[in-house]
C-alpha cells in the first residue's frame, strides 16, 4: 500500500526519472546543464545518485543530443533526452524524424529506438517568439512518434516513466508554466499512467471541451465560471495526443453533442483540425452546434507583455465560443 | 600528436591480401550486378555505386571484429558487405523484396544487419555521424569494448553533425574510427570547391582527435594502418580520423554520366582501380593469374546468382506496409478485398 503526497510537477518528473534510472541501469539522462539539476531544476540531485556518466553533460550540441541518443537506442540504452526548449528541438529534427522515428521501420524491424525526447514548451514568462512555442502537432503528424503532453503532476510522474519504459521514441511535452503547479501523486514507484487514454478531468452535460497541457486548467476555469452561467463543461484532457482517445472523445460528444477543441498552439494546422475533423467524419449526425477550434492567431509570440497576452488563450475565450455554442 | 603522413603499402602476407581482395572482388561484382539491375529498371530509385571505394570498405572491416559496428552512408554496399551482411539479402532488399535485410523496406540508402554489427546507411548526409558517436557512447556505458567506425564522404564534412559529432566524441572519449571516403566529388559538385580551410583533417585535429590520411586505393595501406589504428581505439585510446583518398569511378548514381567531370582525367583514374592495384601486387607474390580468375568469377557468379534470385523473389506481404513502425499508436492495417 503506497499513498499520496502534494508535489509540483516538476518534482513529479523528478521522481519518474529517478525512479526508472534506479528500476533499470540502461536508463540515462543527457543534456545541457543536467548536472546542475537542468535550467528548470527538472533533474536536481539526480547527478549526486547516479553520477555524471547516467546523467551526462553535453555540448550544446541538439543535433548530436538526439543523434546519439538515437545510435546509443539501437545498441541497448534508453536514453531520456533533454532538449531545454521545445524551440531547439528544432536543431534536431532531422535525427528526431528522419532518423528516431524511421530506424525501426526502414531496417524491418531489427532495431529499436526507445528514447523519450522532453521538450519544455508553451508560453510562460515574456519569452518571445523562440523560447514560447507549443510545436506539439509537428510530431503528431510523424508516423513512429509517440507523442504526451501531460497536465497534472500525476500524470507527469505516470506518463514519463510509462514513456522511459516504451520501446517507441516518445516526444514527451511538458508545460513551463506549469513547473510549480501542485497536485497529489501516488508514491508508488510503479505508478503508470499508460500512453493514450485520455482523463476525463470534469463532467459536464452540456458541452465536451477536448484539450491538454496547461490549457487543461485555463478551460477548469472556464468551466467554473460556465456552471454558474448553467452550462456544464465536461473536459477531456487528452494527455496523449498520439495516440489519442478518439472512444473518450466520442463518448464524451455522444452525450453533450458539442465539441469545442482548445490549445496554446497556432490553430491553423493544429491538432484540434485533426480533432474536430475526426468527430465530424463520425458524429456530425448527433452535434446540435458546429464544432469550434480555439488556438493562438497564426502570429509569432511577441515579447511585450500586452501583446503577448494577446495571444493567450484565457478563460473569456473559451467562455465565449461556450456560450455561442450551447445557444444554439 | 598528428599525422598526416600518407601511409604506403606495408609488406602484407599474401594471404591476407588475398582476402581482402576477395572483399573487394566480392564489392566489386555485386556494384555491377546492381548497377545492371538498376538500369534495366529492375531496381528502382537511386543507386549509388562504390566501384573504385572498394579498398576503403575492405581494407577498414578486416579489422573489426563481428561484435563491432559500423555506420554507412547513401553508398554504403561496399561497406555492408566487408561487415559481412549476405549480398543475397541485400540484393533483396535493392530489389524491394522480401527477404531483404530490411524486408524491403528500405532499400540501398538503408541496408542495416544488426547481428553483424552494421547499424544503418542513411539517406541523408553525415546522419550517421551522431548515431556512430551514440552507438560507440552507448559501448561506453554498457561497459562493452566495441569500437565503432564511421564511414562518410567528403560532403558530409560540410555539415555540423559532422562538428558536433566530432567534437562530442572527443569530450566523451569515445571509442570510435572516423573514415572519411575523400572520392573528390559531392554529388556534382567538387567537394574542395565547397570546402573552407584545411579539410577533413584539420578539422579533426582542431577538435582534439588524431587524424591520418592514407591512400585509400591501396587496400594493403588501408589494412595496415587501421590494424594499427583499432587497437589503440578499442584499448581506450580515444575517437581517431582517418582520411582515405580515394576516386569514385562511376557517376554519383547508376545512372549519372558525370559528364561534369574532366572525361579524361576520369578516365585516367581507372589507372589506379583498387582491384587492379591488389591484382598486380598479388602477381609480385607469386599468385598465378588462374588464382586470380578463379577468385573473379566465383564473385561474379555470386553476385550473379544473387541478382537472379532477388528477380524472382515474391515483393513482400501488403501488411508489411503498416509493420515495424509504433507499438503505441500503430496504423491499422485493413485489408483490400
Ligand atoms: C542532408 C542532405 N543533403 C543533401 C543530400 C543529397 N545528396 C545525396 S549524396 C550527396 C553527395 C554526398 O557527397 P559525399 O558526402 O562526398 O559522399 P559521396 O556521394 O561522394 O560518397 C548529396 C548532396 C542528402 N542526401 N542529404
Ligand atoms: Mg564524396
Amino acid at each position: 500500500m503506497s499513498g499520496m503526497s502534494v508535489i509540483s510537477y516538476q518534482e513529479a518528473a523528478l521522481q519518474a526519472v529517478a525512479e526508472e534510472m534506479r528500476r533499470d541501469p540502461r536508463v540515462w539522462a543527457l543534456g545541457e546543464d543536467l548536472g546542475r539539476g537542468g535550467v528548470f531544476g527538472q533533474y536536481r540531485g539526480l547527478v549526486d545518485e547516479f553520477g555524471p556518466e547516467r546523467i551526462a553533460d553535453t555540448p550544446i550540441s541538439e543535433a548530436t543530443i538526439m543523434g546519439a541518443s538515437v545510435g546509443a537506442a539501437l545498441v541497448g540504452t534508453r536514453p531520456v533526452v533533454e532538449m531545454r526548449f521545445a524551440d531547439f528541438a528544432l536543431c534536431a529534427v532531422d535525427e528526431m524524424v528522419n532518423q528516431a522515428a524511421k530506424a525501426r521501420f526502414m531496417f524491418g524491424g531489427q532495431a529499436r529506438v526507445p528514447m523519450v525526447i522532453r521538450q519544455p514548451s508553451g508560453m510562460w514568462r515574456s519569452s518571445a517568439a523562440q523560447h514560447s512555442q507549443s510545436l506539439e502537432a509537428w510530431y503528431t503528424h510523424i508516423p513512429g512518434l509517440v507523442v504526451a503532453a501531460p497536465y497534472t503532476p500525476a500524470d507527469n510522474k505516470g506518463l514519463l516513466k510509462s514513456a522511459i519504459r516504451c520501446d517507441d521514441p516518445v516526444i514527451y511535452i511538458e508545460h513551463k508554466d506549469n513547473w510549480a503547479l501542485e497536485g497529489e501523486v501516488p508514491d508508488d514507484d510503479d505508478y503508470l499512467v499508460p500512453l493514450g487514454p485520455a482523463r476525463l478531468a470534469r463532467e459536464g452535460a452540456d458541452l465536451t471541451v477536448v484539450t491538454w497541457s496547461k490549457m487543461v486548467g485555463v478551460a477548469e476555469q472556464a468551466a467554473e465560471q460556465a456552471a454558474e452561467m448553467g452550462i456544464e463543461i465536461e473536459i477531456v484532457d487528452l494527455r496523449t495526443l498520439w495516440p489519442w482517445d478518439q472512444e473518450m472523445v466520442f463518448a464524451s460528444v455522444a452525450k453533450t453533442k458539442r465539441l469545442m477543441v482548445v490549445h496554446e498552439a497556432v490553430q491553423v494546422g493544429g491538432f484540434g483540425a485533426e480533432i474536430a475533423a475526426t468527430v465530424a467524419e463520425h458524429m456530425a449526425h448527433v452535434l446540435v452546434a458546429p464544432i469550434r477550434r480555439l488556438g493562438a492567431p497564426r502570429a509569432p509570440i511577441s515579447y511585450a507583455k500586452p501583446l503577448e497576452d494577446l495571444l493567450r488563450i484565457t478563460p473569456d475565450k473559451i467562455l465565449n465560443i461556450a456560450q455561442e455554442q450551447t445557444r444554439a | 600528436m598528428p599525422n598526416d603522413a600518407v601511409h604506403s603499402s606495408h609488406n602484407i602476407d599474401r594471404d591476407r591480401l588475398v582476402d581482402l581482395y576477395r572483399t573487394m572482388r566480392r564489392i566489386r561484382a555485386f556494384e555491377e550486378a546492381a548497377e545492371k539491375a538498376s538500369l534495366a529498371g529492375l531496381v528502382g530509385g537511386a543507386v549509388h555505386l562504390s566501384i573504385g571505394q572498394e579498398a576503403v570498405a575492405a581494407g577498414v572491416c578486416a579489422n573489426l571484429r563481428r561484435t563491432d559496428q559500423i555506420t554507412t552512408t547513401h553508398r554504403g554496399h561496399g561497406h555492408c558487405i566487408a561487415k559481412g551482411t549476405d549480398p543475397g539479402a541485400m540484393m533483396l532488399e535493392l530489389f524491394g523484396k522480401e527477404g531483404g535485410t530490411c524486408g524491403g523496406k528500405g532499400g540501398s540508402m538503408h541496408i542495416a544487419d544488426f547481428d553483424v554489427g552494421m547499424l544503418g546507411a542513411n539517406g541523408v548526409v553525415a546522419a550517421g555521424i551522431p548515431i556512430a558517436v551514440g552507438a560507440a557512447h552507448g559501448a561506453k556505458l554498457l561497459g562493452e569494448d566495441r569500437v565503432v567506425v564511421c564511414f562518410f564522404g567528403d560532403g558530409a564534412i560540410n555539415r555540423g553533425p559532422f562538428m558536433e559529432g566530432l567534437n562530442w566524441a572527443t569530450v566523451f572519449q569515445l571509442p570510435v574510427l572516423f573514415v572519411c571516403e575523400h572520392n573528390g566529388f559531392a554529388s556534382t559538385t567538387h567537394s574542395d570547391a565547397v570546402t573552407g580551410g584545411g579539410g577533413a583533417n584539420a578539422r579533426a585535429e582542431s577538435l582534439g582527435l588524431e587524424a591520418f590520411e592514407v591512400d585509400g586505393n591501396d587496400v594493403a595501406a588501408v589494412d595496415g594502418l587501421v590494424g594499427d589504428l583499432i587497437p589503440r581505439i578499442r584499448g581506450g585510446g580515444g575517437p581517431m580520423f582517418l582520411s582515405a583518398r580515394t576516386y569514385r569511378l562511376k557517376g554519383h548514381t547508376s545512372v549519372d554520366p558525370a559528364l561534369y567531370r574532366d572525361q579524361e582525367h576520369a578516365a585516367s583514374q581507372w589507372d589506379g582501380d583498387p582491384l587492379v592495384r591488389a591484382a598486380d601486387e598479388l602477381r609480385r607474390l607469386g599468385l598465378g593469374d588462374s588464382d586470380l580468375t578463379a577468385i573473379d568469377s566465383a564473385a561474379v557468379g555470386e553476385m550473379v546468382r544473387v541478382a537472379e534470385a532477388a528477380d524472382a523473389a515474391d515483393t513482400p506481404a501488403l501488411e508489411h506496409a503498416f509493420a515495424d513502425i509504433q507499438d503505441i499508436g500503430a496504423p491499422v492495417w485493413e485489408a483490400q478485398s
